[in-house]
């Protein structure tokens, strides 16, 4: 494979589309195709420059078009790359596509430029990966840590973390290798002022992480509660259409229903799930099983209470149940006289709902919107990629731990530098600065390539 | 010309290097030849008389492990003995001994010349010769001697070309007042060999009787010494002081005053010198902010007046020289002996060399020393023995040796030249290895002896005596691991006096030894079973158990390098031709030819993106063949 092609805006009618041809040699291919107004042929262009003229095929004019030629190693995959800019509409492109196969390019696969820019060193593998979430990305929060990744904020303060960690074991080693000179800045406390600073770095991106996780996979979100407590209306309400079947008898709904709600930037993934008691029946039982799993793993529990009675021991064992768990309570049916017991639920988070009428459901909107304060995500946030460069920070931060509890421990200072050399390596492999076996066999895993 | 001898190899050069790349194919039974410009300047000490330091001292450790003779040589010879680095941590303790340089060089000249089937020969090398295939098949001297050998080590040290410096003067010459090798370099280009200049420096040497040593710090040596040798059993015994003084603002205005007219400012010397060890001039310029640089007024000898100034090397005139010198705190009246000079040598690019110091393009030609462009003695040292342990196996059809970078100082030093490559003059430091917490210099026998044993350099009695030690050890670890103690008052007053908790229920004596503050020696008031046990047992007991953990790590870190090690690339990969590498990497990986991805990782110029790219074509090849003709054959591996 030497020149691949795609085109690289959505297939969908708009006014211009645009594609892109990348390779040694998509700049001649583009010569046999692209008849230009002017005298030069792209093989006769600069790079960044652009021509105005036609794409031919057989004689005929398939679209006007503006032509850019980017010459290696200066384009967005370091090789040779022709972007041809024609009149949107899916029809056109595609022809246009066509005939750029059919004179020898290779069709390119989603995600191949950027494989390609990383592979020609164009761009590291922390910015490649979140290109990569930039075309999956599914929301615009999702877009914009992205994009906060790709222009390298975490890539820069892999960098900070990794630069002060380096300068230490820096003058650690000139302070062994130079034993006879007296050197500043080599004692055990600069080296864990060094730490220090490396360790509440990593910590503010592990936490940043979680909120990023939580943009781009949603919240795990069980609705809970005992039969008949109008779970199945609270998750209609909230998805504002019918989806679990609302009927007054107890014990409905057997299955864990799941549908996901946006709130704005947020996302949850929401659980109906069966009331819980003592089930009458096998498949019920199974229902009271899953939605005991759900009440126990979900990210977020909302607890649906019936205002209208008082609280049963069932309730008292979910409240027990969720107390240290992320919750909202819910008394619902407003609407009726209240015979709850308020005093014993005790709790900040309780909103009072009808679901039947849709009194209050706002409310637990807005709670949960503040819950996640998403709104305040600033220029500074790390919100990673993936799974991998969490796994690395989390790696580097159990380094630095035990580096710190070698030096508070007494322990000498060559102990302590194994311990900062590992934290350093993990931090270098997620910066893209080393090579290991865990990049390139993300590199297959996520890219690709080698097919 | 009449063939007057005939040679399994021949050494050219009897320095440091020389020196143990001739001793040990003699010791394997190989007929082994040595020649040298002059026999009074075998393993002769041209600049400081000293043998160790940082990294050097764990250098001359390992040397000693595999069999080589330096450690027994500084051992038979010093004059004052130091631990370095005591108090920053076992991994970087390091040895280092003032030596005697005259008596060093009669002991290894004696050594030499009682080695039975070595010779050591008088005379200027200025011809390798090559037989029809291109493979070395003799040399020629200066006064038309043909010698025909396998193979030649080229440790020319800094005689090949040597031009010394001094101020505005200059000449041919090799190190203290030596002829130099002169016609040799013609012929290693010949042969494609590239040579570059490298030079050093030296400070001048001064009378006893002109230093006021009333006035100076005094540096003593340790009052209990340890030997270099693993081998070395009888008591050491320090016989002089160092001293210490400072220069100050007088001094360095004079040099400053004078930059003019040294050699190394004005352009006239174009040989990179060491960034490590640099010149009192150099020192003065780049740490202009620095009040003081530190110097060593050193003895060069029992049987001499003559001191040694280190930190002073300077390539300027005689009469800034003295000036600046007579600046100095108990100087004020020196009288120099021998002037400071720079030398200038021909160097060879240590990237053509395989990673057993032969050439990549000529079949039985190595180098070892400064010619493969580093400096210092020991580093000299290891790669001689290195040089002379693979020209011997392959003379005897064996297996060659290469150690790795967590085997020891001395893989990582080879690794380090054949792989990164060097721009000035190389010396081995503690932050050159990543694995510094295995490769101690307290357990050199354990990681090389067995190799050497194997290779034929270590006698069946000593690896005898490192297993049974080995066996002590393990045996003393497993012990401490598994008697508990209960808080008695002797072990909670230890525990109290070294600053560490107090014990109120029953522990192992291996776990109180993990804590830092707390001693094998301290613990033995909780003890009483504890047998008698050579000192190197406890302390290697004791290191094994203390250290566990760090250790634990570091080998987790050797074991992600040896990985990488292991994934292997074509050595006849056209690396041109391969998609997505820059240019300068697949240059650079087109002339190292490094045999593994881990090997490629380290050449500057090859990036992560570069080792991906590899990583890639690798794996692309692996799925070709798999799916094209099924030879079974994987990643170039063989």
């Amino acid at each position: 494979m030497s020149v691949v092609a795609a085109i690289s805006t959505p297939l969908a009618v708009g006014g211009l589309a645009l594609i892109r041809i990348c390779g040694e040699g998509s700049i001649q291919l583009a010569d046999k195709i692209f008849s230009p107004y002017a005298k030069k042929l792209p093989s006769q262009m600069a790079g960044h420059t652009c021509a105005y003229g036609r794409i031919v095929r057989d004689g005929q004019t398939l679209d006007d078009v503006v032509l850019t030629v980017f010459r290696a190693p200066h384009s967005y995959t370091g090789l040779d790359t022709v972007e041809i800019s024609c009149h949107g509409g899916v029809y056109v492109a595609k022809e246009i596509l066509r005939l750029i196969l059919d004179n020898g390019a290779e069709p390119a696969e989603p995600g191949e430029f950027t494989k390609l820019a990383f592979l020609n060193g164009k761009m590291s593998l922390t910015q490649a990966e979140s290109v990569m979430d930039i075309i999956g990305a599914s929301g615009e929060a999702t877009l914009k840590s992205a994009r906060l990744i790709k222009d390298g904020a975490l890539y820069q303060s892999i960098r900070d973390i990794s630069d002060r960690l380096t300068a230490a074991l820096g003058s650690l080693a000139a302070w062994t290798d130079y034993p006879d000179e007296d050197l500043p800045g080599t004692d055990p406390g600069s080296v864990r002022e060094a730490v220090e600073f490396a360790l509440q770095r990593i910590s503010q991106i592990l936490d940043d992480y979680d909120r990023g996780r939580i943009l781009r996979e949603g919240i795990d979100t069980a609705i809970i509660g005992k039969p008949n407590v109008g779970k199945s209306t609270l998750m209609n309400r909230l998805l504002g259409y019918r989806r679990s079947i609302v009927t007054t008898a107890a014990g409905t709904t057997r299955d864990v229903i799941e549908e996901e709600l946006r709130l704005g930037e947020l996302r949850l993934r929401l659980s109906d799930t069966a009331g819980i008691r003592d089930a009458a029946d096998e498949a019920e039982a199974m229902g009271v099983d899953l939605a005991r799993k759900k009440l126990d793993e979900a990210e977020l529990v909302i607890a649906v209470f019936d205002g209208s009675e008082p609280l049963s021991e069932t309730d008292r064992d979910i409240l027990e149940r969720i107390k240290d768990r992320r919750h909202i309570i819910v008394i619902n049916k407003s609407d009726l006289p209240e015979k709850i017991d308020l005093k014993y639920i005790n709790d900040d988070n309780i909103l009072f709902v009808s679901a039947n009428t849709g009194d209050g459901v706002e409310k637990i909107r807005e709670k949960l919107i503040e819950m996640f304060k998403l709104g305040g995500l600033g220029e500074g946030s790390h919100l990673f990629a993936n799974e991998r460069q969490r796994s690395l920070c989390v790696k580097a931060k159990s380094f630095l731990t035990q580096a710190l509890s070698a030096i508070d421990g007494g322990f000498t200072l060559d102990a302590v530098t194994v311990c900062i050399d590992s934290a350093l390596n993990e931090l270098l492999a997620l910066s893209g600065e080393r090579a290991t076996e865990a990049v390139v066999n993300d590199v297959f895993s996520r890219f690709c390539v080698g097919k | 010309m009449e063939v007057l001898g005939s040679y399994d190899y021949i050494v050219v050069g009897g320095g440091h290097a020389g020196v143990e790349a001739a001793l040990c194919g003699a010791r394997l039974g190989l007929k082994v030849a040595m020649f040298t410009i002059s026999l009074d300047a075998i393993a002769n000490m041209p600049c400081n008389p000293s043998i160790g330091g940082t990294a050097k001292g764990h250098l001359v450790r390992e040397i000693d492990a595999l069999g080589g003779e330096m450690a027994k040589a500084a051992d038979a010879t010093f004059l004052q003995s130091r631990m370095l680095n005591l108090g920053k941590g076992p991994a970087v303790h390091s040895l280092r001994v003032q030596s005697d340089r005259v008596r060093y060089h009669t002991y290894m000249k004696q050594v030499c010349e009682r080695e039975k089937i070595l010779d050591i020969k008088q005379g200027e090398v200025v011809k390798i010769l090559t037989d029809d295939s291109g493979s070395v098949s003799g040399i020629v001297t200066r006064l038309g001697a043909v010698y025909t050998c396998k193979a030649v080590i080229i440790c020319t040290g800094t005689y090949l070309c040597g031009r010394v410096y001094v101020g505005e003067e200059s000449y041919e010459s090799g190190p203290d007042a030596t002829l130099p090798a002169k016609g040799l370099s013609q012929s290693l280009r010949e042969l494609g060999v590239t040579l570059r200049r490298f030079k050093t420096g030296t400070p001048a040497r001064v009378h006893r009787r002109s230093i006021d040593f009333s006035v100076l710090e005094r540096q003593d040596g340790d009052e209990k010494i340890v030997p270099f040798s693993f081998e070395t059993k009888e008591e050491l015994k320090n016989r002089v002081s160092c001293y210490i003084s400072y220069t100050n603002s007088e001094t360095h205005k004079i040099i400053l005053s004078n930059l003019d007219r040294s050699p190394l400012f004005s352009g006239k010397i174009e040989g990179v010198g060491p960034r490590y060890c640099p010149s009192i001039e150099d020192k003065v310029v780049r740490f202009s902010d620095k009040p003081r640089h530190q110097l060593f007024i050193e003895p060069m000898g029992l049987d001499t007046d003559e001191y040694y100034l280190q930190g002073m090397s300077s390539s300027l005139p005689v009469d800034v020289q003295l000036k600046f010198l007579r600046t100095i705190k108990g100087l004020e009246h020196v009288e120099i002996m021998r002037n400071a000079y720079a030398i200038e040598y021909d160097c060879c690019d240590s990237l053509e060399l395989r990673p057993t110091l032969e050439f990549k393009k000529i079949k039985g030609l190595y180098g070892a020393g400064q010619f493969n462009g580093t400096s210092g003695y020991e580093e000299a040292a290891a790669q001689g023995l290195i040089a002379g342990i693979n020209a011997s196996m392959q003379l005897l059809g064996k297996e060659p040796l290469v150690l790795d970078r967590a085997s020891s100082y001395i893989g990582t030093l080879i690794d380090d030249l054949v792989t990164k490559g060097v721009s000035d003059p190389y010396r081995m430091m503690t932050s050159r290895s990543e694995y510094r917490l295995l490769l101690r210099q307290d357990n050199a026998d354990e990681r090389l002896t067995p190799i050497g044993y194997r290779i034929g350099l270590i006698s069946k009695e000593r690896y005898d005596r490192l297993l049974k030690k080995e066996e002590l050890i393990a045996a003393e670890v497993s012990r401490l691991e598994c008697t508990h103690v209960g808080p008695s008052e002797a072990l909670n007053s230890y525990l109290e006096e070294c600053g560490t908790e107090k014990i109120s229920n029953g522990v192992t004596l291996g776990k109180l030894l993990k804590r830092p503050q707390v001693s094998y020696r301290g613990l033995g008031c909780a003890d009483p079973e504890r047998p008698e046990l050579p000192e190197e047992v406890c302390e290697q007991a004791e290191l094994r158990i203390k250290y566990e953990g760090y250790i634990k790590l570091q080998l987790e870190q050797v074991n992600e390098m040896r990985r990488l090690e292991k994934t292997l690339l074509p050595p006849d990969a056209d690396y041109s031709s391969i998609r997505g590498l820059r240019l300068e990497a697949a240059e650079k990986l087109g002339k190292v030819k490094p045999l593994s991805i881990g090997q490629a990782s380290r050449i500057s110029g090859v990036n992560p993106a570069d080792i991906s790219v590899l990583l890639v074509w690798l794996e692309q090849r692996r799925r070709e063949k798999g799916n094209g003709k099924g030879n079974g054959e994987e990643n170039g591996s063989n």
